[in-house]
């Protein structure tokens, strides 16, 4: 084949195995891949820390993002910050309680103690809301929470 | 190129790397990269009176009392503070062992108290705390290191939790006050 005796047509680059490594990046994705599960209501900046550890069992993990409306939502919401529980946004800070029992009787009893609030707020929110969020989960039992943020570099070393 | 003499037919793959293009493309588009990291932290259980005051006969020098402002300002026993210089406080307050009298008397009585004003922003009661939990993760790695030659990390669950207890972490979040009259 690549001798070149009558040096007229060109060899052919075999491509039999362009499946085999397509797939191997296929399976890559596939295995890597999160669903998209709702679309950001509200726009969330995270804070940035060093103490930080991985979210496991992500069926466990309910999410609760705090933040001003993004652009889209603003003429409805206004540009306050407001609470995004899956997707839509709450009007009253108690509506958290309604939806942490919701998320709760999704899960399977045995597992219902294990189930963690993951807790995406934008560094610019004021306290007040935190708190009000904090009590309302208090009041709900749901006590596992993680304070969502991103890995402070410049500190980390330290 | 010269076929050898028989052989079973060979079907035509040339298609199967178009579909798995199509599979490929489709989790590349839905794919999210980013791993939700955070900070774990357990809330103290809601109690429906009025919570008595932990730990009455707390002395006063057992509690590093933290102060945010709505302007994000630190103030750590009574003084101004920076908060690079956190980590290294919290760290001589838990580990004090009785030596200084402004500082704890022991790891298992120190304390530390967080209040915020409800104008503080997230983004510094964030790193406030990350401090302070960096403080403990590091005094209980030295811990053990010294003790099982281990990072904390690396150690079993039971060796762990005996690490936890003697350097509890002792967290008091008073409510948030409304000082400034900048929260809403």
């Amino acid at each position: 084949m690549i001798r070149k005796k009558g040096g007229k047509s060109l060899p052919k680059i075999s491509t039999a195995s362009l499946p085999d490594i397509v797939f191997m990046l296929l399976f890559f994705f596939m295995v890597v891949t999160v669903m998209r599960d709702t679309d950001q209501m509200v726009e969330v900046s995270y804070p940035k820390a060093t103490e930080l550890q991985k979210l496991e069992k992500k069926s466990l993990v309910s999410h609760l993002s705090v933040g001003p409306p993004t652009a889209k939502w603003q003429t409805k919401f206004g540009t306050a910050p407001r609470i995004q529980l899956n997707d839509r946004i709450a009007t009253d800070v108690k509506e958290v309680r309604t939806f942490i029992q919701n998320e709760r009787g999704k899960l399977k009893e045995a597992l219902q103690g294990k189930m963690t609030t993951s807790l995406k707020v934008d560094e610019g929110v004021k306290m007040g809301i935190i708190s009000e969020i904090k009590t309302e989960l208090r009041k709900a039992s749901a006590l596992k929470i993680n304070y969502s943020a991103r890995t402070n570099e410049e500190l980390s070393d330290q | 190129m010269a076929k050898k003499k028989r052989e079973a037919p060979e079907i035509n793959a040339s298609s199967m790397a178009d579909i798995a293009f199509l599979l490929l493309i489709f989790f590349l588009v839905t794919t999210t990269m980013d791993v939700d990291k955070g900070i774990v932290a357990t809330l103290p259980p809601w109690v429906p009176e009025q919570e008595p005051p932990e730990d009455v006969e707390a002395n006063a020098r057992n509690v590093l009392e933290i102060l945010v402002n709505a302007n994000d300002q630190l103030l750590v026993e009574g003084e101004v503070m920076d908060i690079k210089d956190l980590k290294g406080i919290t760290i001589k307050h838990i580990t004090n062992n009785g030596v200084d009298p402004d500082f704890s008397l022991s790891p298992q009585k120190a304390i530390v108290s967080l209040k915020n004003d409800k104008g503080t922003s997230y983004g510094r009661y964030l790193s406030v705390y990350d401090r302070l939990r960096a403080a403990y993760n590091q005094v209980r790695n030295d811990f053990s290191m010294n003790t099982y030659g281990k990072a904390y990390d690396d150690l079993e669950k039971v060796d762990q939790k005996k690490v936890r207890e003697v350097y509890p972490l002792k967290l008091s979040e008073a409510e948030p006050k409304d000082y400034s009259g900048g929260g809403q």
